[in-house]
């Protein structure tokens, strides 16, 4: 399977980067470092996502080195914003910490659901795109939030599957079809996944990549879950390609009647 | 003069280099707000003045 999605899939390109895996893979959630890196290659990603937090003097190890080790590129995120303003600081903060200008903008709007604030969200994402940078806004699985996003100028729109870490799957495949359906920018699949058909479903829906972080990074062997998480994603894509038979009510035989003996 | 790094009140810091240096030996990967603006490395020899509130950041594990 995986050498026929590679004949007749092109690679994922958000913005002016290509990828040939469609696992993107936060980082949260990990137990150490060892155990990060050999999830990182066993999911097959090329691109993971980080926090931007005050130094620790006492951590032992950046996980920057794991990244590097691992040949991957790094997506930093703006988690734990609650207001565009907040976004906006933090985005410029890890440009210059990190030397890119691409963000995974997260504005949340409420401690409990972690659901993103729309009307934050979107002035954050106006203000980014403006100041150059490439914008990748985890939003709720609204698609006119997400037709105003990719307006805005965003590279990608990200609805969740789910509110984050709950591992609920995707809770509304008809939106999520629905936003795939009318987006001209690759809509990847963000938070909420919780195992691997979860991730499968999500690409069949016409979703171009999965962002998942807790699924792996708290399953109990993350390598393996990983490795699951690449296999769903390569599957449900070539699926999706395949184009899959309608749902019929009735039975409708494999098997020829014509021929059938007279017993 | 009395300065604040990463939330905690230190004395003897002059520069937003001194700064980092309190918190961190790394260079790679670090970034500095004063004040809650964002300040480009080639700015961090600039002196500080007291009350200033210096956060110096770097990468996480992070969704």
């Amino acid at each position: 399977m995986d050498h026929h999605a590679t004949r007749t899939d092109a690679d994922l390109k958000i913005a002016d980067k290509t990828f040939s895996s469609r696992l993107i893979l936060g980082t949260g959630g990990a137990a150490n470092h060892a155990q990060l890196a050999e999830a990182i290659t066993a999911s097959g990603t090329e691109l993971v996502t980080v926090a931007l937090r005050r130094v620790d003097p006492s951590a032992s190890g950046s996980i920057l080195d794991v990244i590097e080790r691992c040949g991957v590129d790094l997506l930093p995120n703006t988690a734990g914003c609650f207001t565009a303003e907040q976004a906006v600081r933090t985005a410029k903060l890890a440009r210059e910490a990190f030397g890119t200008n691409w963000i995974k903008l997260e504005v949340i709007g409420d401690e409990d659901t972690l659901l993103p604030d729309p009307v934050e969200l979107l002035d954050a994402a106006e203000t980014l795109v403006a100041d150059g940078f490439t914008v990748l806004p985890y939003t709720s699985d609204d698609p006119v939030l997400a037709r105003r996003l990719e307006d805005a100028g965003c590279a990608a729109v990200m609805p969740l599957a789910a509110p984050i870490g709950t591992g609920l799957g995707v809770r509304n495949p008809h939106n999520m079809a629905l936003i795939c359906e009318n987006a001209n920018v690759p809509v990847i699949c963000d938070a909420g996944i919780g195992t691997a058909s979860d991730a499968a479903l999500a690409m069949e829906l016409g979703c171009s990549a999965v962002l998942l972080a807790t699924a792996v990074t708290r399953a109990a062997d993350p390598a393996l879950m990983a490795a699951a998480m690449r296999d769903a994603v390569n599957a449900g894509r070539a699926a999706r390609l395949a184009g899959r038979i309608p749902k019929r009510h009735l039975a409708n035989a494999s098997s020829s009647f014509e021929g059938m003996a007279d017993l | 003069m009395k300065i604040e790094v990463n939330g905690e009140a230190r004395e003897g810091i002059a520069t937003i280099t001194d700064a980092v240096a309190a918190v961190t030996g790394a260079r790679r990967g670090i970034a500095v707000a004063l004040n809650g603006e964002v300040v480009p490395r080639s700015e961090w020899d600039r002196p500080l003045a007291d009350g200033d509130a210096v956060e110096v950041l770097t990468a996480t594990q992070g969704g």
